[in-house]
């Protein structure tokens, strides 16, 4: 039953995220992109991260993808989904497989053939995960928000209509 | 049966090289930057696959949490990069009309 469900959603991740990479209208690429973010998300759920999960869906696909779709949208390029050229594509497919093959031949020397277990109450437990970002890394938590509260306001400025600043 | 720690990695390693394909062919700035964000997500995959095989051979709780505060940090970073990044997008297509990456070459020598 897992492997079913890891098989389905390892596929979908995988075919989705090409949809994301070749095709040419933006819209259906970012549309594309929800459904290997939350691919990526029932991943999570497998390896025992539900509370990454939920996190990976809602900032994710509700945030981060609909300010894509905003941008988009705003800047009208929809019909420029223009690729490289016909040796540049050659050149980075053939890049992209090696790199790849490369991380795959590096994993099969480390982690083949190591078992694991089946998930048991206490490794999805949210308590210790609560601790552990409140309690151990609390400072990098409040970093994080320092970081976002920037990030905010650097976008505001920066987004904002040049002629204004003069006014 | 349970699924092996490699498929994930697997699963991981071709996503990478997925958004690597995206960043070198795609011209529109937009689109290259959803491919990082398919290979920030590659990199999130590994790292709690990572974690879990850590968890799993020292019996260590508390590696595996480390793992996903680490996923979470990377996440609200992500998410700071993809406003900064389109409010970028924005001012340059404000004044140059396009953002199409090979006519982007102001700082070409």
């Amino acid at each position: 039953m897992e492997v079913a469900v890891f098989l389905l959603f390892a596929a979908l991740v995988l075919v989705s995220a090409l949809v994301v990479v070749l095709h040419r209208n933006p819209i259906y690429a970012v549309m594309s992109l929800v459904v290997t973010l939350v691919s990526i998300a029932v991943l999570f759920v497998l390896l025992g991260a539900p509370f990454l999960a939920a996190i990976q869906v809602l900032v994710y696909t509700g945030a981060i993808v609909v300010l894509f779709l905003f941008v988009i949208m705003l800047l009208n390029v929809s019909g420029d989904g223009s690729t490289a050229f016909g040796l540049q594509k050659i050149v980075a497919a053939g890049a992209a497989v090696g790199f790849s093959t490369l991380l795959l031949v590096l994993f099969w020397g480390r982690f083949e053939g190591l078992p694991l277990p089946p998930l048991e109450e206490a490794d999805v437990a949210l308590r210790p995960l609560a601790r552990a970002l409140l309690g151990t890394y609390l400072l990098p938590f409040e970093m994080v928000g320092l970081l976002l509260l920037a990030a905010v306001t650097a976008a505001t400025v920066l987004a904002r209509r040049a002629d204004r600043e003069k006014t | 049966m349970t699924v092996p720690i490699f498929w994930y990695l697997a699963v991981a390693a071709a996503l990478f090289g997925i958004g690597t394909l995206g960043v070198l062919i795609r011209r529109s700035a937009i689109m290259a930057f959803l491919s990082i964000e398919l290979m920030l997500n590659a990199v999130n995959l590994s790292i709690v696959a990572f974690a879990r095989s850590l968890g799993e051979r020292t019996g260590d709780l508390a590696a595996v949490l480390d793992g996903h505060v680490l996923v979470l940090m990377v996440i609200a970073v992500a998410a700071a990069e993809a406003a900064i990044g389109l409010a970028l997008f924005i001012a340059v297509y404000r004044r140059r009309r396009t953002i199409d990456l090979n006519r982007l070459n102001l700082m070409r020598w």
